[in-house]
């Protein structure tokens, strides 16, 4: 699921085949290309347009006014239930689920570079986690909870049950980025006196920077929008999916459209910031080491 | 030095096995565990073993039915996003030139995959429905008189809302795999008269199979452990085993609800494991 190995392929071998006139397949393919991206973007765009309606507003076009009447509705009343607590839970819970699963991931990117006696187990069940149904998951949780007598709560079971989901993610991002880190500069750091904990952090860390980032990414996002995994094992307190899985059941106002509005802006703040983060890192890269 | 690695290798590898062996492994242990005891009817669980929920599981038409349409689901959904999924990857690797159109234009494609899945399925309701876009569309060019009323509450709609949501986890792979192909193998076969669609059979197929496997795993195991798309955009016309399963948690009958799970996660296994075995995805992974 990473980019940066792909870029890398890519610009190795982005050679046309022919340079000459574009093949009659070139412009079927672009027309699907667009169509794909028209259908990924479309209705998330018409949802955000529709939830700018005034009062009269409908969950159909055409549009019916322009206000921010639902975006005042959703965070004050109560027949929408308890947004602003369950997106402030949500976030609260996505940052400690990404440091977490940055820290976790890291530590098992650095495992995974050479063969361990049980390294194919700890894989496998690695792929098991991340393929499991996550309400059988959930339900197992919540019923080992049950066993064991402990309350479920967003902040312990969930972030238990919301790590088996984006660790996973997180370690196949890191086997892409270690894949392009050479172990000669570990050693060459070994080799001028430095220890363990220097080489952590003055040569691992800082190269390893940009793919903790989208280590980070990932981590936030999956457990901002994880759903089922979270169902059974949030306790009695919603997080802001719960929160939407239950308005979409009983609530047919745009207030719904305007919450979608709202959490995918936040979405997207953390993907700029996340890819801008990475693009800096390795912009600065670039230009104190031409030779890299 | 071998010994050493080791151990830094459990050390590194053990806060990982500290949250999958209690939120992983464990559940898992307790769900088959129930699947095997009686349920009290009150949400208790009585320790007598039986197999009575697999019975229940294994002679039941209804269930045989959610089955059916569980897999029907999943078929559809991973031959539209493979057929998808496949084409785009190719655009992105072989016929845009520009190595930084291609990326600039594959993030455009992975966006929304870090947006929330439930918003992305609702946002079909304006289009679909009986007063949405597309009907308002086809009234007005004529194509048709009457809205479409299959368009939304229907298999179709669970099956747009998937493709719109899975095709991406079909992209990424397939575009990784294609992306280290040489162009200089195409060039010969090129060069030695291939046609084009020998190219695609004998180059490009063989070569991106890894990637369409891995897409296949995600695709597959996603939807089978699905169950709010099929509940919102069927309009509760369609159900899914997973679907059952949470009605079964909803009235406290967790031992049938645990055997329905076994079954569905052994059923999961099994296609994971055959596709595993066709590719070393961790060698395409890893590499």
């Amino acid at each position: 699921m990473s980019v940066a190995p792909v870029s890398k392929a890519v610009a190795a071998h982005a050679i046309a085949p022919r340079a000459s006139g574009r093949p009659w397949t070139f412009y079927v393919l672009l027309t699907v290309f667009m169509l794909y991206v028209l259908a990924l973007y479309g209705p998330m765009i018409c949802i955000y347009i529709l939830s700018f309606q005034d009062v009269r507003g409908g969950l159909v076009f055409p549009m019916k006014g322009f206000s921010l009447h639902w975006f005042v509705d959703l965070f004050t009343q109560v027949r929408t239930g308890d947004v602003k607590g369950s997106f402030d839970r949500s976030v609260k819970l996505a940052v400690i689920v990404t440091i977490i699963t940055v820290v976790v991931s890291f530590l098992a990117g650095l495992a995974f570079r050479r063969r361990f006696r049980g390294d194919g187990v700890v894989f496998y069940l690695m792929i098991g986690s991340l393929v499991a149904p996550g309400l059988v998951l959930s339900i197992g949780i919540g019923l080992l909870l049950n066993f064991v007598g402990i309350q479920a709560s967003w902040y312990t079971s969930a972030v238990g049950a919301q790590l088996s989901w984006t660790l996973p993610f997180g370690v196949l991002v890191m086997f892409a980025v270690m894949s392009r880190f050479d172990r000669a500069w570990e050693e060459a750091a070994y080799d001028l006196g430095a220890s363990r904990w220097q080489t952590m952090r003055l040569v691992i860390i800082p190269i390893l920077a940009p793919g903790l980032v989208a280590v980070a990414l990932f981590g936030f996002t999956l457990s901002y929008d994880e759903f089922a995994r979270t169902l059974q094992t949030a306790g009695s307190l919603n997080t802001l999916p719960l929160e939407i899985w239950s308005m979409t059941l009983n609530v047919t106002s745009p207030s719904l459209y305007a919450l979608g509005t709202v959490t995918t802006i936040i979405s997207f703040i953390i993907i700029v910031v996340c890819l801008g983060t990475i693009g800096q890192l390795q912009k600065r890269r670039a230009s104190r080491v031409p030779a890299l | 030095m071998a010994a050493r690695d080791g151990v830094f290798g459990w050390l590194y590898i053990s806060p990982l096995m500290l949250v999958l062996l209690p939120f992983f492994v464990a559940p898992l242990l307790v769900i088959i565990a129930a699947s095997f005891l009686q349920s009290d009817g009150f949400g208790g669980i009585i320790v007598s073993p039986t197999l009575q929920n697999y019975i229940d599981i294994f002679t039941s038409g209804l269930t045989f039915n959610l089955y059916v349409e569980t897999i029907k689901f999943t078929v559809l959904t991973w031959l539209f996003s493979l057929i998808i999924g496949f084409w785009v990857a190719y655009f992105l690797v072989f016929h845009v030139r520009s190595p930084l159109l291609a990326i600039g234009l594959f993030l455009l494609c992975t966006v929304p995959f870090w947006t929330s899945n439930i918003i992305r399925m609702i946002s079909w309701i304006p289009l679909l429905g009986k007063e949405g876009l597309i009907n308002m569309a086809l009234i007005k060019i004529g194509i048709v008189h009457e809205p479409l009323e299959f368009l939304l509450f229907s298999g179709f709609a669970v099956v747009v809302a998937y493709v719109h949501q899975l095709t991406i986890f079909m992209i990424v792979p397939i575009f990784n795999s294609m992306g280290r192909i040489d162009k200089r193998v195409v060039e010969a076969a090129l060069d030695a008269g291939a046609s084009r669609f020998d190219i695609m059979r004998y180059i490009i197929l063989p070569l991106s199979k890894n990637g369409i496997a891995l897409g296949t795993i995600f695709v597959v195991s996603i939807v089978m452990g699905d169950f709010f798309v099929i509940k919102v955009m069927s309009g509760g016309g369609s159900a899914s085993v997973v679907g059952a399963l949470y009605e079964d948690v909803g009235v406290l009958q967790y031992p049938s609800a645990a055997a329905s799970a076994v079954v569905l996660t052994i059923m999961v296994t099994l296609v994971v494991t055959a596709i595993l075995r066709s590719v070393d995805v961790r060698k395409e992974i890893a590499l």
